[in-house]
C-alpha cells in the first residue's frame, strides 16, 4: 500500500467520526498553541528586558563617585567624604587598550529658554562621545563638537521635546537659547529616540561638560561612561578603570563600576530559563493530548473491528493495519498541531495588536518542539491502539466478537 | 488445486475443548463448484474459515496450489489471501464511508496497485456486476443485492483461483439471492473455483459437488 493511499485512508476514516476528531484536533491544537504562545510571552518579556539595557550602549561600563562598601566595621571619622571624579579622571581612562570612548557626564536641572518661552530640563554635560555611547541620533545639525573638552564652548543639543516646546515648527538651528544666566547656541536636535529607562531622552538638552561644570559650579562628574572595545575585554576595561582611579585617587580606588552587560546576562539567563519552564509546562498538555489520540484511537479500533477483521481477509497483513492506524494516530496529531499553530499565530497577532509596544515573539524553537512533541505523542500513544488493530483475531473480528 | 489433509481444529470453550474439526481430509480441483451444507455448529464455517486461511489447523496439512500453508507465517498467508482467495460474506463487510468503486478497489490499494491500473481494473469488475451506474455510491445507497455484488466484485478484484462464499444470500430475499447466485455461477463458468456454505437446500443442490458435514467431520460428499 503506497503512502498516498494510506493517507486517504486514514483521512477517510478520520471524517467518518467527526465529533470525536474535531475534539481531538481541539485538544491538540490547545497544546501546541499554549507551548508557542507561552514561550512568546517569555521571549517577548527577554527581548522587553534586553531592548531597554541595549538601548543604554553596548558594552557599557558606568563609573560612579564613591564605594559601596559591602564590609563591616565602623566608618572611617577622616576622609568619609569620596574624592570627585573630575575630569581628568575620566579622560586618562583612555590610556587603556580595552576602552574603546569615554563620556563623563555632569547633570544637573536649569530653565532653559528662548524668546518668551521657558522650561525646566535636565542639563546633561558631556562631550562628543556621549552620541555613539548612548545610541543617541542627531535630527538636524551636528553633535557637540569635538576638541579640547577642558574648554566648554557655549553651544547645545536640543532634545526634540525641548525644541518642539521652544521654538514649534520654527527653525531652531544657529538661534541663541539661555540655560540659566548663560547663552548658548543651538547646533543641533536629537532625534526623537523615546525613552530609556523612564528617562525621557527628548526633554533634555546636551552641551560641553566644561560648560556644564561651570554652569553648575561643580568640579565632580556625575557619572563616567565608558565603552569597552568588545564584549571580551569588559572585564579588562573595568580593572584598567580602577587601575587608573588608584593611581590618581593615592591608592584608593574609591569609584563604584556598574558593567551593563553582568546585568543585561542575568536578566537574559533567568528569562530565558522562565520561557524554557513555562514551555515545559505547556507540553505536558501535549502529552495529555497524546493520551486523549490512544483513548480515540482504542475506542475507534473496537468500533472498527468487523473492518480491520475484513481488510485481513482481503490481504492486509498485520505490518500494514498497524502502520495504517498509526499513520491516523499522526495524522491526527499532526492535523492538530497544525491548527495549533494556526492558533497561535492567531494569538499572537492578538496580543501585539493590543499590546503593541511588548515585543512579542515565538522563539523559533518553540513552534518546531511542539510539533515534533505533538507528533511524537500521536506516535507512542498510537502504537498500543495500532497494536491492537493489528493482533486482533480475523475470525473472530469478521464475527464481531 | 486444493488438498486438505486429516485436517483438526479445536477450541477451548470454557474448561471444556470443542472439535470443531476432525480428520477432515478434502481435494478440490481447479474451477470445480462446491457446498457445504450440514446444521449449525457442524464444523462448515471452521472449515471455510481454514480454506480462507483466516484460520490455521491444529493439525493435519493444507496445501494451497502446492504450496504447504500450515508452516507460513502470517505475512505470507497475508500475501495468498490477497492473491489466491475471494471472500464473500453473509454480511456483506462493506466499509460504509467508501464509495461502490473504492470498496471494490480496497484488495488492490492494500496490495500497492499503481491507480491508474487500479482505476481500469475496478471499471472492468463495476461492469461484469452490473453496477457501472453506481459507482460512485456508498453502501448505504445501495439495495442489499447491489450491495452482495459489490462484495463479490471485490472479492474477484485480484483474480483469485478460488472464491468462499459464506452464507452468501443469508441476508437477501429471493430474487436478490438468485440474482447474487446467478453472477457466482458466472464467475466459475469462467473457471474460477467456488465453494459455497450455505443452510438453503435448494442453493446447495445446484453445486457439482455437495459436502455434508455433522460434529465437525464429512458426512457424505457427492
Amino acid at each position: 500500500m503506497n503512502l498516498g493511499d494510506n493517507l486517504r485512508m486514514a483521512a477517510g476514516a478520520l471524517r467518518g467520526a467527526r465529533l470525536r476528531t474535531g475534539l481531538m484536533l481541539l485538544a491538540m491544537s490547545i497544546g501546541v498553541a499554549s507551548v508557542v504562545l507561552l514561550t512568546a510571552l517569555g521571549e517577548g518579556a527577554r527581548r522587553y528586558v534586553v531592548n531597554e539595557f541595549a538601548s543604554l550602549g553596548t558594552h557599557l561600563l558606568i563609573m560612579l563617585p564613591g564605594r559601596n562598601e559591602t564590609t563591616g566595621g565602623a566608618p572611617p571619622l577622616l576622609g568619609a567624604t569620596p574624592r570627585d571624579l573630575t575630569l581628568d579622571d575620566a579622560l586618562a581612562m583612555l590610556r587603556s587598550q580595552a576602552i574603546l570612548r569615554v563620556a563623563p557626564l555632569t547633570i544637573g536641572n536649569a530653565p532653559v529658554s528662548h524668546g518668551g518661552l521657558s522650561r525646566e530640563v535636565s542639563v546633561l554635560g558631556s562631550t562628543p562621545e556621549l552620541f555613539p555611547i548612548r545610541h543617541l541620533d542627531i535630527a538636524q545639525g551636528d553633535p557637540l563638537p569635538a576638541g579640547d573638552p577642558t574648554r566648554g564652548a557655549a553651544v547645545a543639543v536640543l532634545g526634540s521635546t525641548l525644541k518642539q516646546e521652544l521654538f514649534g515648527h520654527r527653525h531652531a538651528l544657529g538661534e541663541w537659547v539661555r540655560i540659566n544666566d548663560r547663552r548658548f547656541r543651538v547646533i543641533g536636535i536629537l532625534a526623537d529616540s523615546g525613552e530609556s529607562l523612564g528617562q525621557d531622552l527628548g526633554d533634555m538638552v546636551i552641551i560641553p561638560v566644561a560648560s556644564a561644570q561651570a554652569l553648575f559650579n561643580t568640579p565632580g562628574l556625575f557619572r563616567v561612561l565608558i565603552q569597552a572595545r568588545s564584549l571580551a575585554s569588559i572585564p579588562a576595561a573595568q580593572r584598567a578603570a580602577r587601575e587608573i582611579i588608584r593611581a590618581r585617587h593615592d591608592g584608593e580606588d574609591d569609584v563604584t563600576i556598574i558593567t551593563q552587560d553582568a546585568l543585561l546576562s542575568t536578566f537574559d539567563k533567568i528569562l530565558r530559563a522562565l520561557t524554557f519552564t513555562v514551555g515545559g509546562i505547556a507540553a505536558i498538555s501535549l502529552v495529555v493530548a497524546g493520551i486523549l489520540i490512544m483513548n480515540v484511537m482504542l475506542v475507534s479500533v473496537s468500533q472498527r473491528t468487523a473492518e480491520i477483521g475484513l481488510m485481513k481477509a482481503v490481504g492486509a497483513a498485520n505490518r500494514q493495519i498497524l502502520r495504517l492506524f498509526l499513520v491516523e494516530s499522526l495524522l491526527l496529531a499532526g492535523a492538530g498541531a497544525g491548527t495549533g499553530l494556526l492558533l497561535a499565530a492567531a494569538g499572537t497577532a492578538a496580543l501585539r495588536a493590543a499590546f503593541p509596544d511588548f515585543p512579542l515573539a515565538a522563539p523559533t524553537w518553540a513552534p518546531l518542539a511542539a510539533v515534533t512533541v505533538a507528533l511524537l505523542a500521536g506516535l507512542v500513544f498510537g502504537l498500543a491502539p495500532a497494536r491492537r488493530a493489528a493482533r486482533m483475531d480475523p475470525v473472530r473480528a469478521l464475527t464481531g466478537r | 488445486m486444493i488438498e486438505l489433509q486429516a485436517v483438526e481444529r479445536r477450541f477451548q470453550v470454557g474448561d471444556e475443548i470443542v472439535h470443531g474439526l476432525r480428520g477432515v481430509s478434502l481435494s478440490i480441483a481447479d474451477g470445480d463448484y462446491l457446498s457445504i451444507m450440514g446444521p449449525s455448529g457442524s464444523g462448515k464455517s471452521t472449515l471455510l474459515n481454514i480454506l480462507g486461511l483466516l484460520d490455521r489447523p491444529d493439525a493435519g496439512h493444507y496445501r494451497l496450489e502446492g504450496t504447504e500453508t500450515t508452516t507460513q507465517d502470517e505475512e505470507a498467508r497475508a500475501g495468498l489471501r490477497q492473491h489466491h482467495i475471494g471472500f464473500v460474506f453473509q454480511a456483506f463487510h462493506l466499509i460504509p464511508r467508501l464509495t461502490a468503486a473504492q470498496n471494490i478497489a480496497l484488495p488492490m490499494t492494500l496490495a500497492g496497485v499503481a491507480p491508474a491500473q487500479r482505476e481500469r481494473r475496478v471499471a472492468e469488475v463495476l461492469q461484469a456486476m452490473g453496477l457501472s451506474d453506481r459507482a460512485r455510491h456508498t453502501p448505504n445507497q445501495l439495495s442489499g443485492g447491489q450491495r452482495q455484488r459489490v462484495a463479490i466484485g471485490r472479492a474477484i478484484v485480484m483474480q483469485p483461483q478460488v472464491l468462499l462464499a459464506d452464507e452468501p444470500t443469508g441476508n437477501l430475499d429471493q430474487h436478490s439471492g438468485g440474482e447474487v447466485i446467478k453472477v457466482l455461477e458466472q464467475l466459475n463458468d469462467q473457471g474460477i473455483t467456488l465453494i459455497v456454505v450455505t443452510h438453503d437446500p435448494a442453493i446447495g443442490a445446484r453445486a457439482r459437488r455437495r459436502i455434508r458435514m455433522l460434529d465437525g467431520a464429512i458426512e457424505s460428499d457427492q
